[in-house]
């Protein structure tokens, strides 16, 4: 591979970030579940090609508003957004917005790998198939190689697609879950701590992958290892008590944050 | 440091770190001193002791260098942590050159002695001296107390020993012009002064790290300089 074509690639993408518009705008977001309150009034923009990172200690609400860019917390009971979120110029929880489509736009890969049980193939043309994107059988067989591909999983599997996806290893069935949420052409991919269960060898995979996916998607990482938020990302976001402490770029984030509580949280401090 | 860490045995090993650069500060200052003391009064044995207390600053610095390697391994430190580690890398390299500046003008001791070196010129030297290791004595405290106000003023103040010093470099020459019987003297008086000069350089370099590790920042623009020897001519018009 040319070197200097990658440093240029890798330029080109950070210009991009930079001119970029925002992806998702999230304005004034507050989470309720039941009477406690989870969010507080949260303003948070995720721009288009860049990998964001939410950290902060457990309960700080990063998972939270994650959740909320693809509605995921409509599943839950009693809880209830305020405030504006919008992905290019949709408002999210417009009453007409179609949430399998929004969630087919905004994926999502969470903590433990959760391969349906079926096989390989199956795993990754569900989605495809529901939504209606492919016409016929080679279409579907060149979204699956394509998917695979970008999941950096395709030669590993490629001999055994009709085995069953749970018979991966942690780290294959994580990346098979990644594949699977690229396979519907998404625009954003959010990962709620996708290698806390993985060894430091398949978490180095990941982290590939999700630098390589940078160039077409947008990413929303949450991780409790701070190295790995300084690893992956460009921009990180820290939150404390259901509030947004600060975002900042990720080098200055990790030398020298600007806020106070950053600093104790990412240094391993008492406050 | 307002906090401490949740691994005390973090604490402890960045409290090792600092407590290793204010010894080697100790002794670096302590081994100018001598070696320009036994300049002025031609004492080869102070001069020699200069010249083994090097041995122990070197290991030192190799000692501290391990210790930072392995706690950045261990300890993955982020914002002032690694600042901070980084800082005390620095700080030990520059000390490491003042003991060797120290240890280069002990060496000389021998070269002039028995020429007896003119009472208005150890004077000079010793006056340069005496403003490098304030100078160094200074950022040492600095860096005790971590103050980036301070760390500042220092920088600023290089100034006057680069004037003394190009003061110092002219009536070495004028000594030169007058008897060449005074050469190889006043030679080895001026690599004396260049290493003293350099001290100061090195204290200045440890007032901006200083200023680094506790504001994240670096200091801009050029540090202000009044060494105007490097453009004196041989031959004065």
């Amino acid at each position: 591979m040319n070197m200097m074509s990658e440093a240029a690639v890798e330029k080109a993408l950070d210009q991009k970030m930079n001119d970029a518009s925002y992806k998702m705008i999230g304005k004034d977001v507050s989470v309720y579940y039941g009477e406690k309150r989870a969010l507080f009034d949260v303003n948070l923009n995720v721009r288009e090609n860049t990998v964001t990172a939410l950290i902060g200690p457990s309960g700080c609400g990063k998972s939270t508003f994650l959740r909320c860019l693809n509605r995921m917390n409509d599943t839950i009971e009693n809880c209830r957004v305020t405030g504006r979120i919008t992905l290019d110029t949709d408002d999210i929880y417009d009453q007409n917005i179609d949430v399998v489509e929004l969630r087919a736009r905004v994926g999502m890969v969470f903590q433990k790998p959760n391969p349906f049980p079926k096989s390989i193939y199956e795993n990754i043309s569900y989605g495809p198939r529901i939504h209606g994107l492919a016409r016929n059988k080679a279409d579907m067989d060149q979204i699956v190689e394509a998917s695979l591909q970008r999941a950096g999983l395709w030669t590993e599997v490629k001999d055994r697609l009709h085995e069953s996806g749970t018979g991966l290893s942690g780290g294959q069935q994580q990346r098979l879950c990644i594949a699977r949420a690229v396979a519907v052409s998404p625009e954003v991919i959010l990962m709620d701590e996708p290698c806390s269960a993985l060894d430091p060898i398949a978490t180095a995979k990941v982290e590939e992958l999700i630098h390589e996916l940078r160039a077409n998607y947008t990413i929303v990482i949450v991780t409790h290892s701070m190295q790995q938020a300084a690893r992956v990302s460009q921009r990180t976001a820290m939150f404390h008590l259901g509030q947004l402490v600060e975002e900042n770029d990720t080098d200055k984030m990790f030398t020298n944050p600007d806020d106070q509580r950053t600093q104790d949280y990412i240094m391993g401090r008492f406050g | 440091m307002a906090s401490t860490h949740i691994l005390s045995a973090y604490d402890d090993e960045l409290k090792y770190l600092s407590r290793r650069i204010s010894e080697m500060g100790g002794l670096a200052e302590q081994m100018c001193g001598d070696a320009v003391r036994a300049l002025v009064n031609s004492d080869s044995a102070l001069a020699q002791k200069v010249i083994s207390d090097d041995v122990i600053l070197d290991h030192a610095e190799r000692e501290i260098q391990d210790k930072a390697i392995v706690t950045i391994a261990r300890r993955q430190p982020m914002a002032a942590d690694l600042r901070e580690i980084v800082g005390t890398l620095r700080i030990g390299a520059d000390l490491e050159r003042v003991g060797d500046l120290g240890k280069n003008t002990a060496k000389r001791v021998i070269a002039v002695q028995g020429t007896g070196v003119p009472r208005k010129l150890a004077r000079g030297i010793e006056h340069l001296s005496d403003l490098a290791l304030v100078q160094l004595k200074e950022v040492l405290d600095v860096y005790a107390s971590r103050s980036a106000e301070k760390a500042e003023a220092i920088r600023i103040r290089d100034e006057e020993i680069d004037a003394m010093y190009t003061s110092l470099f002219r009536e070495l020459l004028t000594y030169m012009m007058e008897d060449p019987r005074n050469i190889t003297t006043c030679t080895h008086l001026l690599f004396c002064a260049k290493n003293i000069e350099r001290i100061g350089d090195h204290a200045t370099n440890i007032a901006e790290t200083i200023y680094y590790m506790t504001t994240g920042a670096q200091l801009e623009g050029e540090r202000p300089k009044d060494d105007t020897s490097n453009t004196l001519g041989a031959i004065t018009e």
